[in-house]
C-alpha cells in the first residue's frame, strides 16, 4: 500500500474510499489476512496469559479509567501545569490548534536548527498530521528509526496497526524490502539477520543526525516530564544522542502525577505487546546541561481533540492510551487489516476516533464498520465503551442523512423508515408478515430455502442462504392454540 | 468482566428481585419480531418448556419489536418510539421472558439512555420498575425458576456458540452450558474461539456484507470442526447467519435454538424447521 494515484496518502480520511469498498482488496489478499490473523493471535495469546496473572486487572482498569477521565475533565489546568514545569526545566512548549499549525511549528524549529535531515521515533501523531511529506516538501528528509517504520518507509508502505505498524507484512516480505533498498542481495530472512541489517543502517543515522522528532506516550503535569515507551531501544537513541529534540503530543496525553505511571505502564505493556514491562521506558524532564538534547521543544496538538472533549458520550474516546488491544481482538480488523480504515488510526478505536478528529463529513462509513460484538470494550485498559460511542456516531450520521435529498435513493434508509412504520402497530406488523410471505414465495425453492434475492437482499444471499418464511407466524399459532384450548378447556403440556 | 452500564436513570436491583416464590409463576412472553416471523418453532418450544415447568404464560398480541435494529443502525428516534411501546405493553407484567439475548441487551443497555435523552422522568421511572423483571430465557430458568435440569432429552452431539450479546452484553456466563449439561443424551462438544463474533451484526451483514461474510467463514470453520450434529445459541440471529452458510455449503450440521433442545423430551422430540 503506497500513496494512491491521486497523490494522497491512502490513510488520509478526506480521500479514502468508504470502508466496505476499501475492505474488498484486503479481503481478496489471502497473504495479508494470514499475516494479520497470525500476528494478532500471537499478541492476544501473550496478552491473555499476562492479564490472567494479575488478580487486580479489573481494579487496574477502573483506576486507569478514573485517572484518564479526571484528566479530561480538568485538561486545561493540567496542560498549563505541564507547560509551567516543562518550561521551568528548560523546555519550550508550543500550542498547535490543527495539523497545519503543528507542521509549520515543527518545520520552523527544524529550520532554526538548520536541519536538512531528522531522525524520528515511531509516532502515530506525526502520521496523523502527515508530517513526513510536509518535511520532504520543506527540503528536510525524515529517517524513521522504529524497525516497523523503517520497513514501511523503505517499502513505501503505510502503517496498518497502532503498535505494530508493519503487522500486515511477514518476514520474507520484510527481507525483500531490505534486500532491495539496502542493496543486500543475499540477506537471509531470519529475524537476527534482518535486525542486524536495520541496526547497521540505523547506527550511521544516529551518529550523524543531530536533530530528532518524537511522540509521547504520557506527559506528566506534576513534573513537566515526558514518557516514551518502546521495545527496541532505537527510541532511546533518538532521545539521548541528538542536540535538539522536538516532541509532538496530542493534548490528551497528560497525566496528573508521576505516580499515575504505575497504573498506566502496567496496563499499557500487557495490553499492547503482552509483556509485563516494555523493554525501554524513557522519561525526561526539560533539558539537563551536558546530558542529552540541549534544546527541547514540546508541540501540543489539538487538531479536533477539544471538540471531542465537549461531548459527554464521545469524550471517553480521548482516554485512549494507544495500546491497540482493541485492534488485536476485533473480528473485523482481523479480516481486513488496518488499511481498510483509511486512517492512521485503524480498528475499533480508529472507527470512533477518525470521524471525530476529522469532523463527521469524513469517514462516515467507519462507525458502521463493526458488528458491535463488544470484544473491544472488554479488553480496553481504560474502559472506553467503544460500542456506545459507535452507536452515538451512527446516530449522528443518520441525523445528517435525514436532512439530505439523497436519502430518497438510499434503500437502507427507506427500509429502516418502512420497518419503523410496520413496528408501530401489531395490525401493520401482521400485514407485513403476510405480505413478506407472498413476496418471498417466488424466491423460495422446494426445500423451503431462498438462494438468491434481488436488491439489498442480494447482499445476504451472495454468501448465505435464507430460510423461507414459515407458513404460520408464532402469533398465528398462539391465537389458534388459544382457540383450541378454550374450546376443549384443557391446556397442552399441563 | 464488569457489567456494561450506561444507565443513568435505571436502578439495577435485578438480582434482589429474583427470588423464588411458591405461588404460580406468571410470565409474559416477548417472542421478538424475527422469532415471531422466521422462527415460530422457537416460540412454540419456549411455550412447551415453560408450561412443562409450571409457568403460566401470556402473549401480548400488541407486541412487535424492541427497537434493536433501529438503535444499532443509528435510527435513535425510531428506536425510542419502539422502546416506549415495549414499556407501555409490559409495564404491568409480572415477568417478561425473552428468548433472545441481543434483544435483552438492547433493553438493558440502550433503553436507559434512549429514555433519558428522548423521554421524560415518568417514562424513566416506569422503565426502572420494569427492568428487573425482564429476563433472557436461560436467566429466567436459572435465576427465576431455580432449575438447571429441565427434564430434557436430546440424544445428539451439540456445540454451543456464545453469542456476543449474551456473553458481553448481558453476561449470561455459563448458564446456557449448565442447562445443556443437564440434558439427557446430549454430548456437548467444545467450540474453539467460542466467544468470537459470527459476523452477523444486524444491518452490518448488509452494509458490510463482504467483511461480514469473511467473519462468518472464519467462525464456520471453527463450528464445523467440532463435527457436532447441531450448533445451538441463545439467539436465532446468529444461528440464521451460521445456518444460512451451512445450508449454502451443504454442511451436515444444523442450527437449533437452545429453547428447542430444552423443550425436547423422550416422548416429544425437538421440533425443527421444515
Amino acid at each position: 500500500m503506497s500513496g494512491s494515484s491521486t497523490g494522497h496518502s491512502v490513510l488520509d480520511p478526506r480521500f479514502a474510499p468508504p470502508f466496505p469498498a476499501a475492505a474488498l482488496p484486503m479481503l481478496r489478499n489471502a497473504q495479508l489476512r494470514k499475516n494479520v490473523a497470525h500476528a494478532t493471535d500471537v499478541i492476544q495469546a501473550k496478552r491473555a496469559r499476562l492479564v490472567a496473572e494479575k488478580s487486580d486487572w479489573q481494579e487496574l482498569r477502573s483506576a486507569a479509567a478514573a485517572i484518564r477521565s479526571h484528566v479530561l475533565e480538568n485538561l486545561g489546568s493540567y496542560l498549563e501545569e505541564f507547560e509551567a514545569h516543562c518550561t521551568a526545566a528548560g523546555g519550550t512548549v508550543h500550542w498547535a490548534s490543527d495539523a497545519a499549525e503543528s507542521r509549520a511549528i515543527i518545520i520552523d524549529l527544524l529550520r532554526r536548527e538548520q536541519a536538512g535531515e531528522v531522525i524520528k521515533i515511531k509516532t502515530m501523531t506525526s502520521a496523523e498530521i502527515q508530517l513526513n511529506p510536509a518535511l520532504e516538501a520543506a527540503g528536510i528528509h525524515a529517517y524513521e528509526t522504529d524497525l516497523a517504520e523503517i520497513i514501511l518507509q523503505l517499502g513505501e508502505g503505510e502503517p496498518s496497526h497502532i503498535v505494530v505498524p508493519a503487522l500486515h507484512l511477514n518476514r520474507s516480505q520484510v527481507r525483500e524490502i531490505f534486500a532491495r533498498r539496502m542493496g543486500l542481495k543475499d540477506l537471509p530472512d531470519d529475524p537476527q539477520a534482518l535486525t542486524a541489517a536495520a541496526r547497521t543502517y540505523l547506527r550511521q543515522k544516529f551518529l550523524t543526525i543531530p536533530t530528532a522528532i518524537s511522540g509521547a506516550n504520557f506527559l506528566i503535569a506534576e513534573t513537566g516530564s515526558v514518557a516514551v515507551v518502546e521495545s527496541e531501544g532505537n527510541g532511546r537513541m533518538c532521545l539521548t544522542l541528538p542536540r535538539a529534540l522536538i516532541t509532538l503530543a496530542g493534548i490528551e496525553k497528560v497525566l496528573p502525577r508521576f505516580a499515575d505511571l504505575e497504573v498506566m505502564l502496567q496496563l499499557l505493556a500487557r495490553s499492547a505487546t503482552g509483556e509485563r514491562m516494555n523493554p525501554y521506558t524513557s522519561l525526561w524532564t526539560g533539558v539537563t546541561p551536558g546530558d542529552g538534547p540541549q534544546r527541547f521543544h514540546v508541540v501540543l496538538l489539538d487538531n479536533g481533540r477539544s471538540s471531542i472533549l465537549a461531548r459527554t458520550t464521545e469524550r471517553q474516546t480521548l482516554r485512549c492510551i494507544r495500546c491497540a488491544a482493541c485492534l488485536n481482538t476485533c473480528p473485523v480488523y482481523r479480516q481486513t487489516g488496518g488499511h481498510a480504515y483509511g486512517s492512521v488510526y485503524p480498528g475499533p478505536i480508529g472507527a470512533i476516533l477518525t470521524p471525530q478528529l476529522m469532523g463527521m463529513q469524513y469517514a462516515q462509513s467507519l462507525p458502521f464498520a463493526s458488528s458491535l460484538c463488544g470484544a473491544c470494550y472488554e479488553v480496553c485498559p481504560v474502559k472506553i465503551n467503544i460500542p456506545e460511542v459507535l452507536l452515538e456516531l451512527r446516530s449522528q450520521v443518520v441525523n445528517q442523512e435525514r436532512g439530505q435529498a439523497a436519502r430518497f435513493g438510499d434503500l437502507m434508509f427507506i427500509a429502516m423508515k418502512a420497518a419503523n412504520a410496520i413496528f408501530a402497530g401489531a395490525r401493520r406488523f401482521r400485514a407485513a408478515q403476510w405480505l413478506g410471505r407472498i413476496a418471498l414465495r417466488p424466491f423460495t425453492r422446494k426445500d423451503g430455502w431462498i438462494h438468491s434475492l434481488p436488491s439489498l437482499g442480494a447482499k445476504w444471499t451472495q454468501t448465505r442462504d435464507l430460510r423461507g418464511l414459515p407458513s404460520q407466524s408464532f402469533r398465528q399459532w398462539w391465537a389458534a392454540r388459544g382457540l383450541t384450548s378454550s374450546l376443549s378447556s384443557s391446556k397442552e403440556g399441563r | 468482566m464488569h457489567r456494561i452500564s450506561y444507565a443513568p436513570c435505571a436502578s439495577y436491583a435485578m438480582k434482589t428481585e429474583r427470588e423464588k416464590t411458591d405461588s404460580i409463576m406468571r410470565a409474559s412472553l416477548f417472542i421478538t419480531c424475527y422469532n415471531d416471523t422466521l422462527f415460530p418453532e422457537t416460540g412454540r418450544a419456549v411455550v412447551r418448556l415453560l408450561e412443562r415447568l409450571g409457568v403460566e404464560l401470556e402473549f401480548h398480541p400488541q407486541q412487535t419489536c424492541c427497537g434493536q435494529m433501529h438503535a444499532n443502525t443509528g435510527f435513535r428516534a425510531e428506536a425510542f418510539s419502539q422502546a416506549k411501546r415495549f414499556v407501555g405493553i409490559y409495564r404491568k407484567a409480572e415477568t417478561v421472558v425473552i428468548p433472545s439475548s441481543s434483544c435483552v441487551a438492547m433493553i438493558r443497555d440502550q433503553y436507559p439512555r434512549l429514555f433519558k435523552e428522548l423521554g421524560n422522568e415518568a417514562l424513566c421511572r416506569e422503565f426502572a420498575a420494569l427492568l428487573p423483571r425482564v429476563y433472557e430465557l436461560s436467566e429466567f430458568l436459572i435465576d427465576r425458576l431455580g432449575v438447571e435440569d429441565v427434564g430434557a432429552y436430546f440424544p445428539h452431539r451439540v456445540t454451543y456458540h456464545a453469542s456476543c450479546h449474551g456473553l458481553r452484553g448481558i453476561h449470561v456466563g455459563d448458564r446456557p452450558l449448565r442447562l445443556l449439561s443437564k440434558v439427557r443424551g446430549l454430548e456437548l462438544v467444545p467450540l474453539e474461539n467460542m466467544d468470537r463474533c459470527c459476523g452477523f451484526g444486524g444491518t452490518f451483514s448488509i452494509k458490510n456484507a463482504e467483511v461480514s461474510s469473511a467473519m462468518l467463514a472464519a467462525k464456520l470453520q471453527d463450528v464445523l470442526a467440532t463435527r457436532a450434529e447441531y450448533c445451538t445459541a441463545l439467539d436465532n440471529s446468529c444461528l440464521m447467519h451460521l445456518g444460512g452458510a451451512m445450508h449454502r455449503q451443504y454442511a451436515a450440521m444444523r442450527t437449533i435454538h437452545l429453547a428447542q433442545i430444552l423443550a425436547a423430551t423422550e416422548g416429544a422430540p425437538a421440533e425443527e424447521a421444515a
